[in-house]
């Protein structure tokens, strides 16, 4: 079995106080896996750790390579890429410089394939592409993070809460590029709370509390599962038909 | 008195010091040095370890202190002791008039403050005709007492370590008190500690002026003590070294000013000694070792040596439980007039071309839970801003029991009786959670800074603290009371932060987010709390995602989107709300 | 009245080049850089030293960090050590400082042209500039503004004391770029005057190329802009730092080296050249390049004339200049809470 991520018995504490305890994980090849869970749980921790944001206890294999003593932007280099909460865009740079810099590590040549793959992609980007980011509206500029990840070409996309603070109608368009990046070759990692959304493109899922893993399996168990719908999709069954 | 006794054993060995048959004069010396640098290294303590203000401009405060003595002893013929009153004033006045200008800016900007008017006042002692230029002041009559003049440095040697002494004393009192509680505040940004009535900006000039002062001090002891004044010892290169003795003996302990100035000037006095034998005669030397070291240093062991020591002695300060029979005034309350607490009309919020709050309009009534709900960027937090008044609103008005608060500040809000805690927690995280929740009734003390000094405010202070800490008993966390609140879990430092909220005692409590990073029985908890107090007569707004939580407990819920109230009710109305259904579509975890 | 302006502008084109390399600095690692002063000397004296035919003992500093930083390096690496990586290391630090002091000891007695000791004096103090991030600011990269603060204070002081040790208490003066002179009006402009301009002019237009076209430029802006950002999409805040630390260094030394011909340079000269840089800095709040430069003419201007009218408290005017500003900002943006120091 060679995932193409695979953590295994993380640990990550915030000084004394630990948030995420013993957890595993496998991303494999073309596949989109998600984790769902509370605010608090320890979904963003869990991601900012495989990236390197924050130090890990365990093992996290990428690509048949340790990259747990890995620098961020060695992680990058290795094809692991991270859309993270707060989107951390330039925003006093243009969208296109914000693009360009996205293929930073990545040979010329392949970034002008990317910058075509991109604006295919979002086409809003490329009508926007002189504007500065910092004044997009808060679906553009998740566009405008999720393409620049994209960029660099990576072999997975971890997405933390893309939908976060989005009109619905966004979220929608958001997670209709997920499900089509599966397509493009890239595996990604979806961290929501928008659980019901989640689970509609994800292949698997995880299910996160307090920093531990209650349930894994398909998407399609995870969310028939009786405790999963009373604690996540409890309040929006009312509104499932809108979806 | 137990825990005064390192102090008096400490006190007693320095009295003995010089008492010692066949102490080297030259030790003396150097002891006198670390006095006076101690005591410019404990005001930067309280500046900048404490209170986060950080300066590179102590040395010009020494000098005042150093040439008001000079001048008025040579010229005028004053007696030392008429001067010491008046070098601590020069040095204080001149910290107020820097301060006032200094202690506002944020952030770098004030060290580099300090730095340019550091040697602007540098270039002035050295220009100045009167201050004899760069040549200084000599001559300066010693310290006597009756016909006993303090000329050698074995003599001097007791005025130096007394006024340490005595300052140590002194600055210790004043941190462990309501004073010392909102400067500890300050090192952790504003909007805290003004929350619950604290004028961070006088609070940043008294501890300004306290560091002036003490420098002040030891430069009048040191033109005593040189007997001559000039500028060099007041330049920008002395501004350094004195940050240097704070660093390296710990920024945040007032002992470890003492120890930091021990370290340097025994240092200095090898590396002048020793390195031109190593080396050659080539000047500077030391200046070199000295930088390097600095480096050093910070990158090995940034927090310096006194808290290493501690932590390695193990000292666990001794702490006193309150005596929670005491019992605090309440908060002077104005004669209700109407059952709508707080009214909220047509609250606008425009940042930039963003408009975060957009004409939103709802109300607290009394003994009522309402809570705010929506998706994030909804606009639920800065509407909490907006009535606590962290921000200036664009439109609209604020009125609590039926009176306009215009943009009134946090301090003033929080004396009409709100008090909020804070989406991402704010609370001291080196002080105790007693101490933190302390901060809450600050409003509710008296005592300033010259009570507590010489603790005359210890009635006030320990009826301050029973009412921490009985509102800590009230939430539940009587057995983390002396716990370090950094060291508690992020869910009990929400409910610290809601302790503290209790201490104003208030008649409307604002929540944000207090149930985030709770598990199930704590949040089941929390509920009975809030219910508790709903049914003791208070009032509570809370902003939250935790919709089980939420339906459970408020009264009423508004519902904001994109800055917009789109619906407003009973929880069983918004369930089945379809604006808000399609607003929140999925959203709810 | 008019060659006092022109004074201060000459002065103020020098401030302007310091101030928007501590703008840049500041911006991409949030280094306060004091060291300033100390490259301006280094390039200053180094250059005079040069062209008098002595060996300067700043090549040999430049070594001797070098061999720091590549212990540093060792050592960071320790755990994942790789031939590939010790051989990177062994070019950038002792390969590059050692070839640079045997060139310049081979030169010293030779009395090369002037451009050969333009060009060797910044390669020296750029590489000191490139070490002095590693040795002091690399490690210290994840703490706070204040600390970073201290760090350069400490690297102002020991820079300064080997100042003192290579070239002495003596002062120095440098042969001019360009002997030519010409009057216009009531005006006299020299060679070197011009070449200030114009070098000035240059480095600005440079930068602004630099930044606005390149994708390192703009690498540095975005770490300059969001350093978590620039780390999500690869780019190391540690190449980004020895950038800005290279650019820094190459400007001081620029400053120094066309000052130097005009004024007598001390050892602990360049310190008060670096602040008033500073100042300049500050006015353009540490963020913004154009008032950055607009002020350090200002603070020029503000230099020659106290000095005419007031020489003796010259520098006090000058370092007081910042309050008001200081007050202006303050009031401007007073409020804004700092979640981390």
């Amino acid at each position: 079995m060679s995932a193409l991520l695979s953590v295994s018995d993380a640990h990550i504490a915030y000084g004394k106080v630990e948030a995420v305890r013993s957890v595993s994980l496998e991303v494999g090849d073309n596949e989109i896996v998600t984790i769902i869970g509370a605010n608090g749980a320890g979904k963003t921790t869990l991601l900012n750790a495989i990236m390197g944001i924050l130090q890990l206890k365990g093992r996290v294999v990428f690509a048949g390579e340790d990259i747990v003593r890995l620098e961020i932007e060695d992680r990058v280099a290795a094809g692991l890429s991270l859309v993270p909460e707060h989107r951390e865009l330039f925003a006093t740079m243009s969208v296109e410089d914000n693009l360009q810099l996205g293929a930073f590590r990545i040979a010329r040549a392949v970034a002008a394939r990317s910058f075509e793959r991109v604006y295919a992609l979002f086409p809003r980007l490329k009508e926007r592409r002189r504007q500065l980011a910092g004044t997009l509206s808060g679906g553009e500029q998740q566009m405008l993070a999720m393409g620049r990840a994209l960029m660099g070409a990576p072999k997975l996309l971890m997405l933390d809460e893309p939908s976060l603070g989005l009109a619905p109608i966004i979220v929608a368009d958001i997670f209709r590029t997920i499900g089509e990046l599966r397509a493009a070759g890239v595996s990604v990692l979806l961290v929501e709370q928008n659980a019901q959304a989640a689970l509609q493109i994800a292949d698997r899922a995880y299910v996160m509390e307090l920093g531990e893993f209650i349930l894994d399996g398909s998407a399609k168990d995870i969310a028939a599962n009786a405790r999963v719908a009373a604690s996540y999709l409890g309040f929006t069954h009312e509104g499932e038909s809108a979806v | 008195m137990r825990e005064r006794l390192p102090i008096i054993l400490f006190a007693l060995v320095m009295a003995a010091i010089p008492f010692i048959p066949g102490m080297p004069p030259f030790w003396i010396v150097l002891l006198d040095n670390i006095g006076l640098s101690a005591l410019v290294a404990m005001g930067l303590v309280l500046l900048t370890g404490v209170g986060g203000l950080t300066s590179f401009g102590q040395a010009a405060f020494c000098g005042f202190g150093a040439y008001t003595t000079a001048v008025l002893t040579t010229a005028y013929g004053l007696s030392p002791w008429l001067t010491l009153p008046l070098s601590l004033l020069v040095s204080g006045g001149a910290a107020v008039l820097l301060g006032l200008v200094t202690v506002r800016l944020s952030g770098h900007y004030l060290p580099l403050g300090t730095i340019a008017w550091g040697l602007g006042l540098f270039y002035l002692f050295s220009k100045l005709e009167f201050l004899g230029r760069n040549d200084g002041i000599s001559a300066i009559p010693p310290l006597s007492i009756g016909s006993f003049k303090m000329i050698d440095p074995g003599s001097i040697y007791f005025a130096i370590w007394a006024a340490v002494l005595l300052s140590a004393l002194l600055t210790m009192n004043l941190l462990d008190s309501r004073t010392g509680r909102a400067i500890r505040a300050l090192r952790r940004g504003h909007i805290a500690a003004e929350a619950f009535g604290v004028q961070t900006p006088r609070a940043k000039l008294l501890v300004f002026i306290y560091a002036a002062v003490l420098a002040g001090l030891s430069g009048w002891l040191y033109a005593h003590f040189q007997r001559a004044a000039n500028p060099t010892p007041f330049g920008a290169q002395a501004g350094i070294e004195y940050l240097f003795v704070a660093v390296v003996g710990g920024a945040g302990y007032v002992w470890g000013g003492v120890l930091g100035a021990a370290i340097v000037v025994i240092l200095k006095e090898i590396l002048q000694s020793y390195l031109p034998y190593i080396f050659g005669g080539q000047a500077q030397l030391e200046t070199i070792v000295f930088g390097i070291l600095l480096v050093g240093l910070l990158q090995l062991a940034p927090t310096g040596v006194w808290p290493w020591l501690t932590a390695r002695l193990r000292l666990k300060p001794a702490r006193r439980r309150p005596d929670t029979t005491l019992a605090l005034a309440a908060r002077p309350r104005a004669a209700a007039t109407s059952a709508v607490l707080l009214q909220i009309d047509h609250a606008r919020k425009q940042f930039g071309g963003v408009i975060a709050v957009n004409n939103v309009s709802f109300d607290v009534q009394a003994r009522e839970i309402v809570a705010l709900i929506g998706p994030n960027g909804a606009g639920k937090s800065t509407t909490f801003n907006l009535i606590t008044g962290v921000l200036t609103k664009s439109g609209g008005t604020i009125s609590v029991l039926g009176r306009k608060i215009d943009n009134a500040p946090p301090q003033q809000v929080t004396k009409l009786g709100i008090a909020r805690t804070f989406q991402h927690v704010k609370l001291v995280p080196d002080m105790t959670v007693l101490e933190n929740v302390a901060i809450g009734a600050h409003l509710r003390g008296h005592s300033g800074a010259l009570a507590s000094m010489f603790r005359l405010d210890r009635a006030d202070e320990a009826r301050l603290l029973a009412e921490a800490a009985r509102q800590i008993e009230r939430v539940g966390l009587g057995d983390q009371i002396d716990a370090l609140a950094g060291s508690l879990s992020l869910g009990q430092q929400r409910i610290v932060e809601i302790a503290r909220a209790l201490c104003v005692d208030p008649m409307l409590l604002l929540l944000d987010e207090p149930a985030a990073g709770l598990r199930h029985m704590e949040k089941q908890r929390l509920a009975t709390l809030l219910r508790g107090l709903r049914d003791g007569g208070m009032s509570v707004l809370l902003v939250e995602h935790d919709m089980g939580f939420v339906m459970d407990l408020a009264d009423r819920i508004v519902v904001l989107d994109f800055g917009t109230k789109i619906a407003e009710g009973t929880p069983e109305a918004i369930k089945t709300n379809p604006d808000v259904i399609k607003a929140y579509l999925g959203a709810v975890a | 009245m008019l060659f006092l302006v022109q004074d201060g502008i000459t002065n103020g084109a020098i401030y302007a080049l310091l101030g928007l390399a501590l703008v840049l600095v500041f911006a991409v690692t949030r280094v306060i850089l004091i060291p300033q002063g100390e490259f301006v000397t280094y390039g200053a004296l180094t250059y005079a030293s040069l062209s008098s035919g002595q060996m300067p003992g700043t090549a040999r500093l430049a070594v001797a960090m070098g061999i720091v930083a590549f212990g540093l390096d060792l050592f960071a690496a320790r755990k994942s050590l790789h031939l590939k990586l010790v051989g990177r290391a062994f070019a950038v630090n002792i390969v590059l400082p050692t070839a640079i002091l045997a060139l310049t000891a081979w030169l010293a007695g030779r009395h090369p042209p002037i451009a050969v000791c333009i060009a060797l004096s910044l390669l020296i103090v750029a590489s000191i500039g490139l070490f002095l991030y590693r040795i002091a600011f690399q490690p210290l990269a994840h703490t706070s503004v204040l600390v970073l603060l201290i760090a350069s204070v400490g690297c102002h002081l020991a820079l300064q004391g080997f100042g003192l040790v290579f070239f002495g208490a003596e002062g120095q003066r440098g042969p001019t770029i360009a002997d030519t002179a010409f009057t216009l009006g009531p005006l006299r402009f020299t060679g070197q005057s011009i070449a200030v301009y114009g070098i000035t002019v240059a480095f600005i237009i440079g930068l602004w190329l630099f930044f606005g076209l390149t994708l390192y430029g703009k690498a540095l802006r975005a770490t300059a802009v969001n350093r978590l950002g620039a780390r999500l999409v690869g780019i190391r805040t540690t190449l980004s730092g020895q950038i800005a630390f290279l650019l820094a260094s190459v400007i001081g030394a620029i400053s120094g080296i066309l000052i130097v011909p005009i004024t007598t340079l001390y050892y602990d000269t360049g310190f008060l050249i670096g602040l008033k840089g500073f100042i300049a800095a500050i006015i353009g709040g540490l963020v913004s390049y154009p008032l950055t430069a607009v002020a350090a003419l200002v603070v020029g201007t503000v230099e020659a004339f106290s000095s005419f009218y007031a020489s003796n408290f010259k520098e006090v005017i000058v370092f007081t200049l910042i309050l008001p500003v200081l007050v202006l900002r303050s009031l401007a943006a007073p409020a804004v809470e700092e979640e981390k120091d």
